[in-house]
């Protein structure tokens, strides 16, 4: 048999190739971006970025009213922008089978909350299927396409962290041929959700719920493994592979449909079950439907409720049991850091010594708010850092003018941060905004966007102007910067802070990782010890290039500044030859030098 | 207990210990055993503390080293051996690269980095391999070589043949970068070999 090793992202693109998915759509988001771009791999398959995940999930239920297989798929904060289409989609139901894959984070390894999307499923009334591995991943999402046209549905398949980016053991199989319809059939009755139709489809909709619990009493997938009957376990996901090796002998019910759920086959298990615990990472989902069919069970009273679960957390809870772990050691900490190089440092930079209240946005510029730029002061979701800064003038007026900024990535203002440029201006504001403009959407890995002039597929497209954009909102001021020229920079936010009317600052430089970044030919810079007085200021840019080398009091007396203490240093391996330490040193003590070819 | 063996990698974004973890992988699957790979992407990824669980035998379930669980520990960094410290055990071996990279608040003087951490790793009884790869690395004449010389090292501890290594990174790498990798595979392989 045929073997690949392959995280739960590229199994769940290869269960859809094999499947027959023939329209794609995402927005990227950790822990869920690789499943688009391993699409891309796959020629029969139209893979997009979307702009955002609400038009993601409207391309895929397009392309299902047009009768062939689609798929969006999203990190879990995704859902909430795509729910809209969501909530409704399952009124319309499908013609070509319809997955929308949300991928969780607990323990928010990248993101800004933890929530649970199973309650998605439950509020929406569609069924979601949670596998386990990646072998799972591969063949629930071809389940879950059959399913979706057997029971005319979207179907949510939902991975964690741990399933996403897991690498296991996947037998790969080949792919189905789908029939392309000739044409697009008209079905208002299922397609137009006026009133009068949506009120037919709410009964189908509720039928449909009917039959799908029926359905999950005889799901192969969901399925008891009989051990010990002292303790039963009843589990999904992830954490059902940390019941299994937490409690081997234990008895367990292992659900791979958390919605709807089977109900007789709970009741059957937990009647043959002396002690019967749920155990599950984020929100009492299971637990708390499985107390509604008048089961007794323990969930939530013993198993956290926050982060992430492992074998040992679930044994600790359950036994109250606890290993002697070596003590820890204090280290300086490691967090992530901006790139040497990185262009959204000079913006932070001169924020830092604006000491304006910065209204923030997600990407790799959230770790502006980091020591020792520290000039982040709210970050909320994407899109957020617009409305966040026009609340706040709306709020105070004139106390807080000239002293509030907004900062938004590029992807981020075309994923959500247009609209509420438009609310400003519509509604008489005056923020600034800075739109961050690295060229990509560098966070979760260079996807191209909107503004890169690229799409997912790699072929060349039109690049939006987002200086005109501003314009066309109404925006009459919007100056372009060089954010490597920190006295520029100043200068404009200077300008900008001072008018009583929008002003958009587009902040325009090239993410320092891109690889056509990393083979410019770019100089260097050193300092010159002579003239490093120790000030220190270079190093308040947080470069990862620049260093701190003290030295003694004798070195110090004999340089003539007997009060100093140290000098900066320039790595040549990590300096990409940005220039703005030169800039910002008053001593013209860091200066260009030939580099290496 | 299960049949299961832990490797905890550990180190800094950028070092390569996703293609290490991979090539370790690739070789115990082609031994027959399964395989289970977690990785974090996304944020953590910039310049942060980067840690990979690998676990293999007959059966494995959990993508994740228990605390205290960990047998065998490739810490690409030397102060980064310590962070996880927790994950370790009295029977864990420890390969530590002594190459040091330091941290922004160590870089800009605020903090200090952590004085000599190999002792202190012994005091926790464990069994520790030290190797400044970095200096191997360039003596082969290739600085990127560094993770696959670690490999090198951690492949002594397991049930796999030093030709399917030899085969995979042949598989893995640019042709004109097989005859380094080999060499440094090889070189890190002695180093455990011989009795410390």
């Amino acid at each position: 048999m045929k073997r690949a090793f392959l995280s739960g992202n590229e199994a769940i693109a290869r269960g859809a190739y094999e499947a027959g998915l023939r329209v794609a759509s995402a927005y990227p988001g950790t822990p869920s971006t690789e499943i688009l771009e391993n699409l891309t791999a796959y020629e029969e398959i139209y893979s997009e970025w979307a702009p955002n995940e609400k038009v993601a999930l409207e391309v895929a239920l397009g392309a299902s009213f047009a009768g062939v297989r689609a798929m969006a798929s999203m990190k879990h904060v995704g859902l909430n922008v795509a729910a809209d289409p969501l909530f409704t989609a399952a009124y319309t139901g499908v013609v070509g089978g319809l997955v929308v894959v949300t991928a969780d984070d607990p323990a928010m390894h990248s993101s800004q909350n933890e929530q649970d999307n199973r309650n998605y499923a439950l509020s929406a009334k569609v069924p979601m299927l949670e596998p386990s591995d990646s072998e799972e991943c591969r063949r629930f999402t071809k389940l879950a396409f059959e399913l979706s046209e057997q029971f005319d549905t979207p179907v949510l398949l939902r991975t964690t962290t741990r399933i996403s980016h897991v690498k296991g053991i996947v037998f790969p199989e080949d792919p189905i041929k789908p029939k392309v319809p000739e044409g697009i059939v008209k079905m208002p009755e299922k397609f137009v959700m006026l009133p009068v139709h949506a009120r037919k489809r709410k009964l189908v909709l509720h039928e449909r719920i009917d039959s799908l619990r029926e359905f999950s009493n005889e799901f192969k997938e969901n399925r008891i493994h009989w051990g010990e009957r002292s303790i039963g376990f009843i589990t999904s996901g992830v954490s059902y592979c940390y019941v299994k090796e937490a409690f081997p002998d234990a008895s367990v019910l292992k659900l791979s449909m958390v919605y709807p759920l089977p109900e007789r086959l709970i009741k059957e298990f937990a009647g043959q079950v002396e002690k019967l615990y749920v155990v599950e990472e984020l929100d009492p989902f299971l637990e708390l439907q499985i107390k509604a069919m008048g089961i007794e069970c323990t969930g939530k009273e013993v198993i956290p409720a926050w982060g992430e679960l492992d074998q040992y957390r679930i044994k600790k809870a359950i036994t109250g049991k606890e290993k002697k772990l070596f003590q820890s050691v204090e280290l300086p900490p490691r967090p992530p850091a901006m790139c040497p190089g990185c262009p959204h440092r000079g913006v932070f930079y001169t924020l830092s010594r604006l000491k304006v209240f910065v209204s923030g946005d997600i990407g790799c510029y959230t770790l502006g708010a980091l020591k020792p730029l520290s000039s982040m002061d709210t970050c909320v979701c994407m899109g957020a850092s617009i409305g966040n800064a026009h609340g706040i003038e709306k709020a105070l007026g004139t106390k807080v003018k000239g002293k509030v900024v907004a900062v938004i990535g590029d992807s981020t203002f075309i994923h959500s941060g247009i609209t509420p440029l438009i609310d400003v201006v519509y509604n008489r504001g005056s923020s600034t905004i800075i739109i961050l403009d690295n060229r990509t959407t560098a966070m979760t890995g260079h996807q191209g966007n909107p503004a890169t002039g690229k799409t997912a597929m790699g072929e060349d497209t039109v690049e939006i102007d987002l200086e005109k954009l501003c314009r066309a909102v109404g925006v009459r001021r919007v100056q372009v910067i060089n954010p490597h020229r920190i006295d520029e920079t100043e200068k404009v936010i200077r300008e900008e802070l001072a008018v009583d009317e929008p002003s958009v600052i587009i902040s325009k430089a090239p993410c320092a990782l891109l690889p056509e970044e990393r083979k410019r030919k770019k100089p260097l810079y050193a300092v010159d010890t002579e003239l490093c007085t120790g000030c220190r200021v270079c190093l308040g840019l947080g470069c990862p290039a620049i260093s701190w080398s003290p030295i003694s009091r004798e070195e110090a007396i004999k340089r003539g500044r007997e009060k100093q203490k140290g000098l900066s240093v320039i790595s040549e391996v990590l300096c990409t030859g940005c220039g703005e330490c030169e800039i910002v040193c008053k001593f013209d003590a860091i200066k260009e030098v030939p580099g290496d070819d | 207990m299960t049949d299961t063996t832990n490797i905890l990698f550990t180190g800094v974004g950028g070092q390569g210990i996703l293609l290490a973890s991979e090539i370790t992988s690739d070789a115990l699957i082609e031994t027959g055993l399964d395989v289970k790979k977690s990785e974090v992407h996304g944020m953590a990824q910039r310049g942060g503390a980067v840690e990979a669980h690998l676990r293999f035998g007959k059966k494995v379930y959990s993508p994740l080293i228990e605390p205290g669980g960990a047998d065998l520990q490739v810490s690409f960094e030397l102060m980064e051996s310590l962070r996880y410290i927790q994950y370790l055990k009295p029977e864990s071996k420890v390969i530590v690269n002594t190459q040091r990279i330091y941290p922004l608040s160590v870089a800009t003087g605020l903090m200090d980095y952590p004085e000599d951490v190999i002792g202190k790793l012994k005091d926790y009884g464990v069994e520790v391999y030290p190797v400044d790869a970095f200096q191997m690395a360039k003596e082969i004449g290739e600085v990127r070589v560094v993770n696959v010389i670690l490999v090198g090292m951690l492949s002594r501890f397991l049930p796999v043949k030093e030709e399917v290594f030899f085969d995979i990174i042949k598989s893995r790498v640019k042709k004109q970068f097989v005859d380094v990798n080999l060499e440094a595979f090889k070189r890190g392989r002695e180093l455990t070999g011989r009795t410390l």
